[in-house]
């Protein structure tokens, strides 16, 4: 309130000046100079936090164009020879590149139809369970691996699933076949989604939780009473709630297709090799941090920046025609 | 939006119900199956998760022969023996690379939380000078990163590489913590702001005495998210630091998930030291444990505090 009055008197002051300065309203001259000197005490504890986004990811940004050169380190950024389109030229004839992108799209998909249901029907189990103790310790640990990192998922998969593990030492007491599952190309991708699994979809029951717990016990007790039994309870009350939820969900990981879990795949790359779990982010980590190629690896990643950015400008577009919220207005 | 906080609220406030059930009288009784089906599922997620962990720490405390015995894995030791935390604990790598994770931790999420409080509370201010344009200017950057190659070139360029400050500066601010911050502080009343500025208190004053103290709850949450993102990390370290300067999980990376033996490079005596698996299971719970310590806070907060936050802006 006292941020208006300000401005009131603001623009008070405005009006007596010209009346061109009149139109152009708050962004007269002599208002903006009150308004800094206003906020100067903001500025300044914005000023860190501005800086950083400028530096940080402006500056970076800016650093793509080196995707257009071919970069030599000992010449620098700004010596190095421009080459217009080449580097994608050659990116969209790689057929490394074409493998690595398939790879990342083919386990989005396999994501979304394997691990975006189980969080939705985990956040039914609970928001079903009438004991509110019993829903919180599973709910607590459920949440857990999420805060673990990916080194420690991997190593812990590793110890439970390996040539040497927890599974192999039960299947062999048990006189039966030992199953190769960590080093193993082919079953890298369900291995990939059960990692997901474990360590994500506790914390991903959040939102849905949150959107179960705003129907009304006035309508479930309403439909009880004419006659719903629990099934219809569910199908007629509970999912209509969460459907927007889920919608929405389902359009943003649409969005954010060419992107799954890059230090999940690096972790993995060298035990199973390329052909398995080569992904657009780790095809960028190996052609320029490891090998060098700065320029065609920074072309690869602005590739995937650009379309990634359409993709959730699409995604986004979508939910508003269906009448969702999207991530942003 | 506002009823999806308010049932967040009830669900933070159904807490301290004394009864046990909260089965309502038109309610019909479960039928045994439904109950037993459910019963089961909850015991398999509760399981999934408790019994590595379980594993992992039985095996780390495990003795040497029982482990060769066991193929390489325990679930209750017989001698339990401290041993391979003493030698992890006895100087050399892991020691050391404990040191960098907790002083990485600690200097980086004060830093971040500087800078983020500072950031979000002057955009959470309706009207200040360029709060606007640099709010879009935050968003765009969630929208479209700038890639990998272009940061690992301008930590090159500002001479960061090999430097402790690598693992700090590109991170240092976090879209969505600002975001939950932001939105945290928009929600406390206006006329607190109003009374405060009408006894002559400065902005500083403001943030200092009144807005801080009231956001302890998000506070908390979104310093622990840093906390543990700056322990987890380890990526950062591998492309920017030496060997010799790697914080613990890059140190895991390469001697658990890598494989490679950590008694070649320092780690006690190679004739005697334990089992290589007790070892690698010692660092793993000496990764993980600063995470199940902080988590019950982290838990106790997190609705409160970041999912209010989240949802109002």
């Amino acid at each position: 309130m006292a941020i208006a009055e300000r401005d009131a008197t603001g623009r008070a002051g405005a009006a007596g000046a010209s009346g061109a300065d009149r139109r152009a309203g708050r962004k007269g001259r002599g208002t903006r100079l009150k308004r800094l000197r206003r906020d100067a005490a903001l500025l300044v504890l914005m000023a860190p936090g501005v800086l950083y986004f400028l530096v940080f990811h402006y500056g970076a940004l800016a650093g793509n164009v080196i995707a257009f050169k071919d970069y030599v380190p000992f010449d620098g950024l700004w010596a190095s020879a421009w080459v217009g389109f080449g580097n994608f030229q050659t990116m969209f004839g790689d057929p490394d590149f074409w493998h690595a992108l398939v790879n990342t799209v083919v386990i989005a998909l396999l994501q979304l139809v394997f691990f975006f249901p189980v969080p939705i029907a985990l956040a039914l189990l609970l928001h079903s369970l009438t004991r509110d103790s019993v829903r919180r310790f599973v709910q607590s640990v459920a949440y857990l691996p999420h805060f673990l990192s990916w080194v420690i998922v991997v190593a812990i998969f590793q110890q439970v699933l390996g040539e040497t593990g927890l599974l192999n030492n039960v299947l062999g007491d048990a006189h039966l076949h030992t199953v190769n599952i960590i080093g193993n190309p082919t079953a890298f991708k369900p291995l990939v989604i059960a990692q997901v699994i474990w360590k994500d979809c506790g914390w991903g029951t959040i939102i849905f939780l949150a959107a179960l717990t705003q129907v009304e016990e006035q309508q479930y007790e309403a439909a009880a009473i004419d006659g719903a039994g629990p099934w219809r309870r569910f199908w007629h009350v509970t999912l209509p709630a969460v459907r927007p939820i889920i919608i929405l969900m389902l359009i943003m990981r649409l969005g954010d297709i060419l992107s799954v879990g890059f230090e999940q795949m690096l972790l993995q790359r060298s035990s199973v090799g390329p052909d398995a779990a080569e992904i657009i982010d780790t095809f960028v980590y190996y052609k320029g941090l490891v090998g060098g190629d700065y320029g065609y690896a920074a072309a690869a990643g602005l590739f995937k920046g650009v379309v990634g950015a359409a993709l959730v400008f699409a995604a986004n577009k979508i939910a508003h025609r269906l009448g969702e919220q999207g991530v942003y207005q | 939006m506002s009823s999806l906080t308010q049932g967040l609220r009830r669900t933070a406030g159904s807490a301290g119900r004394p009864r046990r059930t909260n089965r309502p009288a038109w309610m019909e009784r479960p039928r045994p199956i439904t109950q037993t089906a459910k019963a089961i599922a909850l015991v398999a997620v509760v399981l999934l998760v408790t019994v590595p962990f379980l594993i992992i720490v039985a095996t780390s405390l495990a003795s040497t022969d029982e482990v060769v015995a066991n193929g390489g894995w325990v679930l209750w030791p017989q001698h339990p023996t401290l041993r391979a935390y003493h030698e992890l604990f006895d100087g050399g790598i892991v020691t050391h690379a404990l040191w960098v994770s907790a002083g990485i931790t600690v200097v980086g999420t004060a830093i971040s939380m500087a800078c983020t409080i500072g950031l979000a509370y002057a955009l959470s201010r309706r009207d200040v000078f360029g709060g606007k344009p640099v709010l879009l200017l935050i968003l765009f950057t969630f929208l479209f990163p700038p890639g990998m190659i272009p940061a690992f070139l301008l930590v090159k360029g500002l001479h960061l590489l090999n430097s402790y400050g690598s693992l700090v500066a590109p991170v240092l601010i976090n879209v969505f913590n600002l975001v939950v911050l932001r939105g945290f502080f928009q929600s406390l009343p206006d006329e607190l702001y109003e009374a405060a500025r009408l006894d002559g208190a400065g902005e500083w004053l403001i943030l200092r005495r009144i807005v801080l103290p009231l956001s302890k709850a998000a506070l908390a949450v979104v310093g622990l998210f840093y906390a543990v993102s700056y322990w987890n990390a380890w990526f950062y370290a591998s492309i920017y630091l030496e060997s010799d300067k790697w914080p613990l999980q890059q140190v895991l990376r390469t001697y658990v998930v890598g494989g490679a033996q950590l008694a070649d490079t320092g780690v006690g005596d190679a004739s005697q030291v334990a089992a290589p698996q007790t070892i690698q299971m010692a660092v793993l719970v000496v990764a993980t444990v600063p995470i199940l310590v902080v988590y019950p806070f982290l838990q106790k907060y997190f609705t409160k505090g970041v999912l209010t936050g989240a949802i109002k802006s």
